[in-house]
């Protein structure tokens, strides 16, 4: 049986951690294929749907990529998105993920490395965690 | 049912040499409502922009995704070339296939060209979805602030009022000048400063379509570009400025002396004074923390003497609200503080001063007449060491950046002492020499050639006091020898550092700032004079640190990009911002806390929350804490974003 290949949804802002990924390949930082990027234009727009969505749908992690605090283009976007995150992951331990499958990273515009860095290593504890258990509820 | 164009892109080898571009063209093509599906070598060329126009009228395409590189590169290429076919410009999305995929998946071909197909399919379900919309036009105050009456706001304040826009030129001290009224001489062409300095203030003070207001600062600030509402502090001088002829009687009478901070600490000034002789303005201020009257009400000496009835005890600070387009800021520098400094014995021996301190030593209106002395005993030395990088460059302990004027300033500094102590001799201790504009490396040669400069490549270890000297310890790496001097004198060039209190302007103009507290540009090399706030825009020191040509050609950047900003009556705006759907909005009032713009306000009339769409930047914070959906971003909404992650999943 292939390797169990996980699946990343990442929700990144406009202003740095697209920004960052995008520098990640100008400086071609190679980093596995398993992600795949929603643009938004803050980490604080990143609606709790979004990221339940994402998982119930069966992504097996969900990034989101804001600004380093203080560097919020809109202020304090990136501080709602972590109010935010920290919440969700109590009701995401209600919904039965044990395990953490949300990662919340500040990756600015200029830390190309870092994204793919990010994504390298999401993708390795994934891989450990196993695929999202959800999913196989869907395909049982 | 829209009818779709998917035009993807090989960026030559970029895309083509991972991707499988003719495979996905063909996969893509197959979807029902993709009429048009196609690769080229060069989509961004004229010839790849034709093939765009072409599709759009020959199959009547309403929507268009191109699946190239970032959008950051070249949106705005293709939604000109859809616009130029009638089509809506937001109608045509970016997939970014080459900087978020064949350029980081390169030895992954076939998940490349997957992922590839998967984002354009992700990009095509945003398309389907996206309105037609029109850019947000927004009247325009043409008037401009300039916080900051140094070298970089003068030259910024000059260039708009010269171009014709009316300016409102803020200081915090009384007067003009910044640091540039403290300095002497300016490398490499050993030019007085202050005179130059001098005409430019004056002509800033007498110009028409410039409303100067010292001794003042910025309280609030509302709005946005084109349209913000300040309010200004202007403090009380408790001189009225109207009747002060600048005479000087009041100063000389004065009987309070106290240590002053325009003489680096090594000169006095009194209770009733002006910030340096012959300021602009050229009028007198009262420091009501020194003032006797303000003190205990004893002494009225001032108000005795002054021919023109100037002195008003009474004077209270104002506050006035202006209106103003655009904001510059130019809030300059301040050295690295002393009390932090103490291994080169600053602030300890007193012949250990910094690079402005020797600069009021030099210049002749300073407090010894441009006499190099020691300020411990007045003799005159004969070993002097100037230490470069001072917290300069050193990531470990100070400030990891390069202050950029040391290296010349140490030169100049080290000229004129030789010019005026002809058989001292001066040391000076530096990292590496960077002298890298017109004139400067030539200046630096000529100096070391002529003068006898003793350059010694090395930190210094300990600098101390002994015998009445300052015993400098340090390494000359190029003979890896360790060297000792026996000075009479320091001169430490010590880091720039943001002024205080950038920070908290920064914040009331939602401006940044770095980790060392330096304003931060929306761009580095594209985007240098802009911050990262639209309308507001950045000159001089408080950016980075830098000269005072690069200042004086960095303001008039500044004041050329706002004098384009406001060459129009209308500004248009990116239509990308929120909306409400009146019939879902249940008036909670949440959107209208998290709001950081001040855009979403309650209609009380309707019970619900509306959205002002000139303040609403787009950042999205009211759509994801809407509980029930009903604010949406155009373009951006819940179940756009929601199908994309479908794709991506399923």
């Amino acid at each position: 049986m292939a390797e169990f290949e996980p699946r990343i949804v990442a929700f990144l802002c406009h202003w740095c951690t697209y920004t960052g990924a995008d520098l990640a390949g100008t400086t071609r930082q190679q980093y596995p294929p398993n992600v795949r990027v929603v643009h938004l234009m803050c980490s604080g727009a990143v609606d709790s749907i979004y990221v339940l969505k994402a998982l119930i749908d069966g992504a097996d992690g969900v990034l989101i990529g804001g600004c380093h605090p203080g560097d919020c283009h809109y202020q304090t976007g990136n501080y709602k998105a972590r109010r935010r995150v920290a919440i969700l992951k109590g009701i995401l331990q209600q919904m039965g993920y044990t395990e953490d499958r949300v990662l919340l990273k500040w990756i600015s515009a200029s830390e190309g490395k870092l994204f793919a860095d990010t994504v390298t290593k999401m993708v390795d504890d994934l891989k450990k965690m196993g695929p999202n258990p959800m999913k196989q509820l869907w395909n049982a | 049912m829209k009818k779709l164009g998917v035009f993807i892109c090989h960026c030559g080898v970029n895309i083509a040499g991972t991707v499988d571009v003719k495979s996905v063209a063909e996969k893509i093509g197959k979807t029902e409502d993709v009429a048009h599906s196609t690769d080229y070598i060069y989509m961004c060329s004229e010839p790849g922009q034709q093939i765009i126009r072409e599709a759009i009228r020959e199959k009547g395409l309403d929507g268009v995704v191109v699946a190239c590189c970032s959008p950051n590169m070249h949106e705005n290429t293709f939604r000109k070339a859809v616009k130029s076919q009638g089509m809506n410009p937001y109608l045509c999305e970016i997939a970014n296939i080459r900087e978020q995929c064949s350029w980081v998946h390169q030895k992954e071909k076939g998940e490349a060209t997957r992922k590839a197909e998967e984002i354009i399919h992700a990009t095509l379900e945003k398309v389907r979805k996206n309105e037609s919309l029109e850019a947000i036009a927004v009247a325009v105050n043409r008037r401009v602030l300039v916080v900051g009456g140094g070298i970089a706001g003068i030259t910024a304040s000059l260039d708009l009022a010269d171009g014709g826009y009316e300016v409102i030129l803020l200081e915090r001290e009384p007067a003009l000048g910044g640091h540039m009224a403290q300095l002497s001489k300016t490398f490499p062409d050993l030019d007085p400063a202050f005179g130059g300095l001098l005409s430019k203030a004056s002509e800033v003070e007498k110009h028409p379509k410039i409303q100067l207001h010292c001794y003042s600062e910025l309280e609030d600030v509302k709005g946005f570009v084109g349209n913000f509402d300040l309010v200004i502090r202007q403090k009380a001088t408790s001189v009225n400025g109207a009747k002060c002829t600048g005479c000087g009687l009041c100063i000389e009478n004065c009987p309070v002396e106290y240590v002053s901070e325009f003489e680096r600490g090594m000169g006095i000034r009194k209770a009733i004074d002006m910030p340096y002789p012959g300021s602009v303005p050229n009028k007198a201020v009262i420091n009501r923390q020194h003032c006797r009257y303000f003190l205990d009400g004893s002494c009225h000496r001032c108000e005795e003497v002054c021919p023109e009835k100037a002195i008003d005890y009474d004077q209270e600070e104002e506050r006035i609200s202006e209106k103003v387009g655009a904001v510059v800021v130019a809030t300059g520098y301040e050295l690295y503080p002393k009390e932090q400094l103490g291994e080169y014995g600053y602030g300890e021996i007193p012949d250990v001063i910094d690079g402005l301190a020797f600069e009021r030593m030099l210049a002749p209106n300073g407090p010894t007449k441009g006499k190099i002395v020691r300020p411990s005993d007045g003799k005159v030395p004969k070993e002097m060491v100037f230490i470069q990088c001072v917290a300069s460059r050193d990531p470990d302990r100070y400030m990891p950046y390069c202050s950029r004027i040391c290296c010349m300033y140490t030169a100049k500094h080290a000229t004129i002492y030789k010019e005026q102590v002809p058989d001292g001799q001066p040391y000076i201790f530096y990292m590496d020499i960077r002298s890298d504009c017109k004139g400067y490396e030539e200046f630096l040669q000529k100096t070391i050639e002529e003068k006898g400069l003793l350059y010694l490549r090395g930190r210094v270890s300990r600098v101390f006091q002994d015998n009445g000297k300052v015993r400098v310890l340090g390494v000359d790496t190029l003979t890896g020898k360790m060297v000792e001097v026996a000075a009479d004198m320091v001169v430490l060039a010590t880091a720039i550092v943001p002024s205080p209190g950038v920070k908290e302007l920064a914040a009331k103009l939602r401006a940044t700032v770095d980790r060392h507290g330096f304003l931060t540009e929306a761009h580095i090399k594209l985007y240098p004079v802009e911050s990262s706030t639209k309308g507001i825009y950045l000159a001089g020191c408080g950016q980075s640190p830098k000269d005072i040509s690069d200042t004086v050609s960095q303001a008039s950047a500044t004041a050329s990009k706002i004098q384009a900003l406001l060459s129009t009556d209308k500004l248009l705006q990116d239509p990308l911002i929120a909306f409400v759907d009146e019939g879902i909005c249940s008036g909670c009032g949440i959107c209208v806390e998290i709001c950081p713009y001040e855009a979403r306000e309650m209609d009380s009339h309707r019970g619900i929350s509306i959205v002002h769409s000139a303040l609403c930047q787009g950042c999205g914070a009211c759509i994801a804490s809407c509980p029930n959906f009903a604010c949406e971003l155009r373009n951006s909404a819940s179940n756009q974003i929601l199908k994309m992650v479908d794709t991506f999943v399923t």
